[in-house]
């Protein structure tokens, strides 16, 4: 018997000893890239990619499985992040860059149902059985996850209007330059 | 730019035609009260202030309209005395037309001062720290056309530590010369309040620095400054852009105010010399914020001059009163034509920081179909910041904005030098503006992505802390139903034995 326990304890040790060192040595590194690309989606796990949530777009971006330009929800901008992250090029023809948009109850349609209210990612949408339920449009991310969910297509998105302090200059054209009053008068006297 | 500039002089800037005269030496002229006034809720820097009036609610003159909101905010008040008529959105004077909320007045004609309104004869006498709240409860922003709130701009100097106050007498915009006249007519007021702002700054001294193509101003503030040893009037040379905050304090003082910084890092605080009259007035006399100087110009205008307008009154209306225009304009502008801001039509309403109405005629306006650049480097010559316009503008036409901000984007003052001198038409402050935009966008977008993944984080340890509840509660009946069953089967189990034992005795 002893002999049994003493070549069980021998073998066992021997072998847990070279799992460690193999563990240490052979071990595969989890991608860190990853992780840094999760930081960049928007984390909602909305999923328009086609990928299960953020993290499983995140491994298929770093896999090469998914274009950087993948996620509807960033746009233009998430893309060029992307595709800096990892260092491929960018075709962004195919990117229709909307404009940011927000999810809106329309309150003739809505039945109080409260199935959107359980599929929000943000818990933007506040509402109670059979009452109307409205978006909070500060927490909404416009990521349509309650769109398909709503059994009366009440609730739909609509682009964020543009404000005083939001408006951007829009890009000069090439065409006959307007807008800024610096062309706006002929002469020009000294150059310095 | 230190070292070239010692030997060869200033390098920056440009001098384009100022157009400034006859309107600068036209009398001023006061406008009567309008029908109705629009008084808008963002006619400073900041956010917008929050109404406090109510409509159908009678004011007189100089009654609080609108409260500041948050930090960096200005309060509102009557133009003229009147009923409130209605509170809603109205064009904005912007290049976009967009709406903006605002109040309308509609005037009683008797534009009757408030009775509350608290004068005082010697401000001198005053806590430093009282000056600046009665600036910030009169609503005073930079009348310069920053528009920045003039109390915070006061007491944070103090807090600073500056030790000089540089006036803004520059106006080196082409066309505008309402502060010009303002120097001319009210020199003895703005010196007043620029010994005000040195009480409330604890500054010890001010430069006023004035553009030497305005001898008139420049003598009559030297006469007015003169009994005040604290109070100097500099002459400085005409170029534009010497009226911008950086420029004037290197120009006055030698000293560069660094990229990023502001200017009480070097130990000055810069204030337009129409914010000087516009304390006094506070100061002295108790009258908020509710009117202000304006220069009407351009080819179109019959007669050109300075005006004297309430806050609120429409820009159609401010034309009409200074002669009417000769021919639909080709572009209308809010402000200087370098700075300005064109405007879509002119049912919108004067704000704070309006210092002209530009009229301007086709020949005036020079559209130019935008050509390749050449390289001439004429932009980077002119451009007063020292940054590469060219350079930035080719990162942000291949919509690289991250490059046009490593050359200095940030630095930019967007005085338009750059544009003016372009051989090429090139709208390069138009790119630098649009750049400033998408940028601040980003920032925005990105502050929104960080607040929707706290959101996802909360809910997610929200449903994860339910299931668990869930769990448990479910545990517990399972605990609860067991030891019941149990309980069952003991008692089943004892009152077996029970009828047992009986039936064996």
């Amino acid at each position: 018997m002893f002999t049994a326990i003493f070549s069980l304890t021998i073998l066992g040790a021997t072998l847990g000893l070279a799992l460690g060192i193999a563990g240490r040595f052979l071990a595969v590194e989890a991608n860190a890239n990853v992780a840094e690309l999760e930081a960049l989606l928007p984390g909602t796990n909305c999923g328009q990619c086609g990928f299960p949530g953020c993290s499983g777009a995140a491994t298929a971006l770093v896999g090469g499985a998914a274009p950087a330009t993948c996620c509807p929800v960033g746009g233009k901008a998430l893309a060029v992040a992307i595709a800096e992250k990892l260092g491929v090029r960018l075709d962004l023809s195919g990117v229709a860059d909307e404009a940011p948009k927000l999810a809106l109850v329309a309150e003739d349609l809505c039945i109080g149902c409260c199935r959107c209210i359980k599929t929000c990612p943000t818990d933007a949408i506040l509402g109670a059985p059979k009452q109307i339920h409205n978006v909070l449009k500060e927490a909404c991310t416009g990521c349509a996850a309650c769109v398909a969910h709503c059994p009366t297509e009440a609730i739909l998105l609509h682009p964020v209007p543009v404000t005083l302090p939001h408006w951007v200059m829009p890009k000069p054209s090439s065409a006959v330059s307007v807008g800024n009053c610096v062309t706006s008068f002929a002469e020009r006297t000294a150059w310095v | 730019m230190g070292l070239m500039e010692k030997f060869f002089g200033i390098s920056w800037g440009i001098h384009p035609e100022d157009h400034k005269r006859p309107a600068a030496d036209a009398a001023t002229r006061v406008m009567p009260m309008p029908e109705r006034l629009y008084i808008s809720l963002a006619q400073h820097l900041g956010a917008p202030a929050l109404p406090t009036a109510l409509v159908g609610q009678k004011v007189k003159k100089g009654e609080l309209l609108a409260k500041p909101q948050g930090v960096v905010s200005a309060a509102i008040h009557a133009p003229t005395s009147g009923v409130i008529a209605a509170i809603g959105e109205i064009p904005a004077p912007h290049p976009s037309g967009l709406p903006v909320l605002a109040v309308t007045l509609a005037a009683d004609g008797e534009d009757a001062w408030s009775e509350t309104l608290q004068a005082c004869d010697d401000p001198f006498a005053l806590e430093p720290d009282e000056i600046s709240r009665r600036v910030a409860a009169a609503g005073v922003v930079g009348m310069g056309g920053a528009t920045f709130p003039s109390a915070l701009k006061l007491s944070s100097s103090r807090k600073a530590g500056v030790t000089t106050l540089i006036m803004n007498g520059g106006e080196c915009e082409p066309y505008l010369s309402c502060d010009d006249r303002l120097m001319r007519d009210e020199a003895a007021a703005i010196v007043d309040g620029i010994r005000l702002m040195l009480h409330a700054t604890g500054a010890k001294l001010a430069i006023v620095g004035i553009e030497n193509n305005k001898p008139e101003a420049i003598h009559a503030m030297q006469t007015a400054a003169a009994p005040f040893g604290d109070v100097r009037v500099r002459p400085v040379p005409a170029r534009y852009p010497v009226g911008s905050e950086k420029q004037l304090v290197q120009t006055l003082t030698g000293k560069e105010i660094p990229a990023g910084a502001l200017p009480a890092e070097v130990g000055v605080v810069v204030h337009n010399v129409g914010t000087a009259k516009a304390v006094h007035e506070v100061v002295r006399l108790g009258r908020p914020l509710v009117s202000r100087m304006l220069t009407v110009n351009g080819g179109l205008v019959k007669t050109p001059g300075n005006v004297v307008a309430p806050l609120g009154a429409l820009v159609e209306e401010v034309l009409a009163f200074a002669g009417g225009l000769a021919a639909a304009p080709a572009r209308l502008i809010m402000g200087g034509p370098m700075m300005g801001m064109s405007l879509p039509h002119a049912r919108v309403p004067v704000v704070k920081g309006t210092s002209g109405i530009l009229a301007l005629s086709g020949a005036e306006v020079a559209d130019h179909r935008e050509e390749s650049c050449i390289r001439c480097g004429h932009c980077a010559r002119a451009c007063p910041m020292g940054l590469l316009p060219l350079e930035m503008a080719r990162h942000i036409q291949g919509d690289d904005l991250k490059g046009a901000v490593k050359l200095g984007l940030k630095d930019c003052i967007a005085c338009g030098c750059c544009a003016y001198v372009c051989q090429s038409h090139i709208p390069l402050v138009q790119y630098f503006a649009h750049a400033k935009g998408t940028l601040a966008a980003e920032d925005r977008a990105r502050l929104r992505a960080d607040a929707a993944k706290k959101l996802v984080t909360a809910r997610n340890a929200r449903l994860a802390a339910e299931a668990r509840e869930k769990a448990e509660v479910a545990a517990r009946r399972k605990a609860e139903r067991e030891a019941a069953a149990a309980a069952k089967a003991a008692v089943a189990a004892a009152a077996e034995t029970a009828t047992e034992a009986g039936a064996a005795a």
